[in-house]
């Protein structure tokens, strides 16, 4: 067949009680119209749920979305529970209203990237198309 | 068979879900590096799955009913296989999958294997690789597999096809939707599930779809309308019910059978057509003039079967 490029898959969850929902449907039609498949869980997962369902759909990046402050336990649970069931390889990108302060700690925990209000969507779909790539050139090298 | 393929198998036999989710990722977006896994996926599972086509109007509860089977079908512990199909962009390729957040509550079920894919590009309702998606969630156990189509409307006779049985799911408000599938899907599908028979108008749409399904009744004595308050979960068990015992009459009449094989050709056709499409259009480059469409496909037929050594030739150039 054709050598034809294969869209990228990305989940883009919302773990915990935040019901701000517009960034992440905000992210995940800018993302659909560069051609991504998103999967989107909706609001209110647990990250388990949101890790699961990432290793379930084989995606390539997980991106979480939180605006009501409980990022720092939240996002790095969403990365230990990737861990958990085998998909360490996946990257995982995060944004919402989160202090410069904890950006650093995000980071530390495992975070591939985070992004806060006013980020431009191309910067963040640069960020995803990075981290797919990446994704994506692990499992050929395996 | 590829290390890959090796692995990928054997995570299968385990269940496991990162094995399932690679195996179709693998046949969607490269078939002929998975073929080695598809040749070897047990064919005995397969035979016995037990395959629901959901189809119907955008917003008519297919997720959410999917979601309730999903939930009585573990009280009969069974192991679940879902395929949700939506819409790629036409213009940028891209998706948004999201029949996924009616299904969230069954992520940590071990036994619920769900799989959001996109049409990339094909029309019938369902993607290119929803068959092979289906084999692979049979060989990796699932007992039952429910696939979700688009619900496009009554061009999306994919379903009919690759579906043991088709479940049509309605609500009261979607008259127009019902109309324009009268002379289409509404007569093929097995089912007609009255989905929201919570709000007013179910009766009257429950007894315009009697009507329509009378004679489909009539042949098995197994009730074909069937009401449901999918939010609720209310109706699942009559429509789960019903289901099973069309199931059997398909398995024992031998149309289970029957169904299957002819769902195999046709899918069997579209990929010989899908893999013929890159050689032929090379062969229409430089060679348009105003010639009818017919008449020109059928000359490039007859040069392109002509060509010496046509079959070891038709795919070079195209293949990987
Ligand atoms: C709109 C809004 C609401 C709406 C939400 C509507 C909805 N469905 O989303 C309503 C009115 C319902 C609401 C309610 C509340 N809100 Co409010 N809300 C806002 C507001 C004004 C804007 C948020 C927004 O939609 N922005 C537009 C989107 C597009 O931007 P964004 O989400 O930030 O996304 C961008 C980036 O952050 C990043 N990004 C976001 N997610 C992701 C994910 C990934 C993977 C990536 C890469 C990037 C990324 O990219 C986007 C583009 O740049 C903010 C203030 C603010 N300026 O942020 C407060 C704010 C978030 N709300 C706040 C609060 C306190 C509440 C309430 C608790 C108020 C109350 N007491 O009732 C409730 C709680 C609601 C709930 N259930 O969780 C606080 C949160 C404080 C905190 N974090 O400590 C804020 C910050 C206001 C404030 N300054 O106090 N809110
Ligand atoms: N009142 C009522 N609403 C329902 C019922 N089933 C589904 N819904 C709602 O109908 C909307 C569309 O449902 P969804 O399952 O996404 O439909 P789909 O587009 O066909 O998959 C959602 O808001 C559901 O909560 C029902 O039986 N009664
Ligand atoms: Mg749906």
């Amino acid at each position: 067949m054709t050598v034809q490029k294969t869209p990228y898959r990305v989940l883009i969850g919302k773990p915990g009680l935040d019901g701000h929902d517009r960034g992440a449907k905000f992210i995940a039609r800018a993302l659909r119209d560069e051609g991504f498949e998103v999967i989107y869980t909706g609001i209110r997962r647990t990250a388990a749920e949101i890790a699961a369902t990432a290793i379930q759909e084989d995606v390539d990046v997980v991106g979480l979305s939180s605006l009501s402050g409980a990022h720092l336990r939240l996002f790095p649970e969403v990365v230990n529970e990737l861990k958990e069931r085998g998909g360490a390889d996946i990257p995982v990108l995060g944004g919402g209203v989160i202090p410069e302060e904890d950006i650093q700690l995000l980071l530390g925990d495992g975070l591939n990237a985070i992004f806060t209000p006013g980020t431009p969507a191309n910067t963040i779909i640069r960020s995803f198309t990075e981290a797919c790539q990446q994704h994506r050139n692990h499992d050929a090298n395996k | 068979m590829t290390p890959t393929s090796k692995t990928l198998l054997a995570g299968l036999k385990k269940h496991d879900p990162r094995a399932i989710g690679r195996a179709i990722s693998a046949v969607e977006n490269n078939g002929d590096a998975a073929a080695d896994l598809l040749a070897a996926l047990d064919q005995d599972l397969i035979n016995k799955v037990l395959v629901l086509g959901i189809t119907g109007p955008p917003g008519a509860g297919k997720s959410t009913l999917t979601s309730s089977l999903i939930t009585t079908l573990r009280e009969q512990q069974k192991r679940v296989g879902i395929i949700a199909v939506d819409p790629s962009s036409p213009i940028s390729g891209g998706a948004i999958l999201g029949d996924r957040i009616r299904m969230m509550d069954h992520a940590l079920d071990p036994d619920v294997v769900v799989r959001s894919m996109a049409t990339r590009g094909r029309l019938g309702g369902l993607c290119a690789s929803a068959g092979a998606a289906v084999r692979i969630m049979a060989a990796a156990g699932c007992e039952s597999i429910i696939i979700e189509t688009v619900g496009v409307g009554q061009s999306e006779m994919d379903i009919i096809r690759l579906a043991d049985i088709t479940l049509m799911v309605l609500a009261p408000g979607f008259g127009d939707d019902i109309q324009a599938m009268k002379a289409g899907l509404l007569e093929v599908a097995d089912f007609l599930v009255v989905n929201k028979s919570d709000q007013h108008g179910a009766e009257a749409l429950c007894m315009d779809m009697e009507q329509i399904f009378s004679s489909k009744q009539e042949e098995t004595g197994i009730a074909r309308v069937i009401q449901t308050v999918a939010s609720e979960d209310r109706g699942i068990d009559e429509l789960l019910a019903s289901v099973n015992n069309f199931a059997d009459y398909l398995r024992i009449s031998g149309m289970k059978k029957e169904r299957r094989s002819k769902a195999l050709d046709a899918e069997t056709l579209d990929w010989i057509i899908e893999m013929l499409r890159p050689r032929f259009l090379q062969a229409m480059k430089g060679n348009s003039g105003n010639k009818d469409p017919r008449i020109r496909a059928k000359e490039l037929i007859n040069t392109i079967l002509a060509t010496q050594n046509s079959p070891p030739n038709i795919f070079k150039e195209t293949t990987l």
